[in-house]
């Protein structure tokens, strides 16, 4: 199949089934992929979620345009958008045409609490998966506590917490270069 | 020209909401203010439970609502494009960048505090996906009872979609599916 057309699809598949925004979109670009195509690797895909943080606009986009400009350079980028696009813009074009009321059915009500659990397994399945690799030293755990208890109490900014997260990276990594290259020293 | 207004105005909205659909919230009242002839405050109510209620990320949904409502079906195009616009443009430059100096060991260092950094935001939505999923804290906060806290039946079936996931490879969409005919079946 077409590189182009195979986006198009396989992104449309993405955002005709994710409920509940950005990271309810996890699990099923990991599925698709990660897994099944082999576009993208699991770390790949986090840095996309981070760096998409930080970036303007809605982080299903950010990263739909991230994976497809991977794979088949900018147009990738443009096909792979608006690809995650479509299926939303059929589906609501149809309710706000002819059943604006569409939320207030008992029917939609229930299959929507039924989805909201689905979608919890989900990710938490994911943040298992992810946890194994995004988190390789004891400092990474350190970091991604701090960054949890940052987030979820003291409510700072998601952007702010992505780049202070980055700079700390570095100076780690810093850090670490010198203690290494100090312990070879005494080691002559 | 009404169309080349509606897509300047998301252009916007894309270029200054920096991380999920909610942040587009805000602009979309601003929107209301400056131009209340284009839709009410109640139709963004309805908008916001529509947008929740349907596939897609929200940003996207309300994006093609207010386009729908303001220009018809070609509205509801425009608009999304003018959304996802500024972050295309965005990430592909980043993108382009982030091939360039992939194996540069800052970016590589930087990468690494991304990735655990990435993986707590994750947690923090879990969180408040197992909010709306499972804790029913509204009934708790009237009635006191700890027991009112957790909804057993959701409980249940989180468990059993979750061992499934971990004990078998079957796609996201499989479980989407099957949560929403439970939660019809069961009136969740």
């Amino acid at each position: 199949m077409n590189t182009y057309v195979d986006l198009f699809l396989t992104f449309a598949r993405i955002g005709g089934f994710t409920f509940g925004g950005g990271y309810a979109m996890l699990p099923m670009i990991i599925k698709e992929c990660v897994d099944k195509k082999g576009w993208a690797t699991e770390d790949e895909i986090m840095d996309y979620f981070a760096i998409g943080q930080c970036t303007p606009g809605v982080i299903a986009v950010n990263t739909a345009t991230f994976v497809g400009s991977k794979i088949a350079g900018p147009i990738g980028g443009v096909v792979a958008t608006l690809g995650v696009v479509a299926p939303c813009w059929v589906i609501i074009t149809i309710i706000a045409l002819f059943i604006r009321n569409f939320a207030q059915y008992e029917v939609v009500q229930h299959a929507l609490a039924g989805i909201t659990v689905a979608v919890l397994a989900l990710v938490l399945n994911a943040v298992i998966k992810l946890g194994k690799k995004s988190i390789p030293s004891l400092a990474a755990g350190i970091l991604c506590a701090l960054v949890f208890i940052l987030s979820l109490v003291v409510k700072v900014p998601a952007a702010w917490l992505i780049i202070f997260s980055g700079i700390a990276g570095v100076v780690y990594s810093k850090l670490a270069g010198k203690m290494n290259r100090t312990s070879e020293k005494e080691d002559k | 020209m009404i169309y080349l207004k509606l897509f300047f105005e998301y252009f916007k909205i894309g270029l200054f909401s920096v991380g999920g659909g909610l942040a587009t919230l805000p602009f979309i009242y601003e929107l209301q203010s400056k131009y209340p002839t284009w839709f009410t405050l109640n139709d963004i109510t309805n908008m916001i439970a529509v947008s929740e209620s349907t596939p897609g990320p929200m940003g996207v949904n309300m994006a093609t609502y207010v386009g729908n409502l303001v220009g018809g079906l070609p509205g509801g195009i425009i608009a999304t494009l003018g959304l996802v616009a500024p972050s295309i443009i965005v990430i592909e430059i980043v993108a382009h960048f982030l091939k360039k100096f992939k194996d540069s060991p800052i970016v590589e260092a930087a990468m690494t505090g991304l990735r655990p950094a990435s993986l707590a935001l994750v947690c923090v939505a879990t969180v408040s996906v197992a909010k709306a999923a499972i804790f029913r804290t509204e009934l708790y906060e009237k009635t006191g009872v700890l027991l009112d806290f957790f909804d057993f039946r959701h409980i249940i079936l989180a468990v059993i979609l979750f061992v499934m996931m971990r004990k078998t490879n079957i796609h996201p969409i499989f479980y989407i599916i099957i949560a929403a005919a439970i939660g019809i079946i069961l009136e969740f």
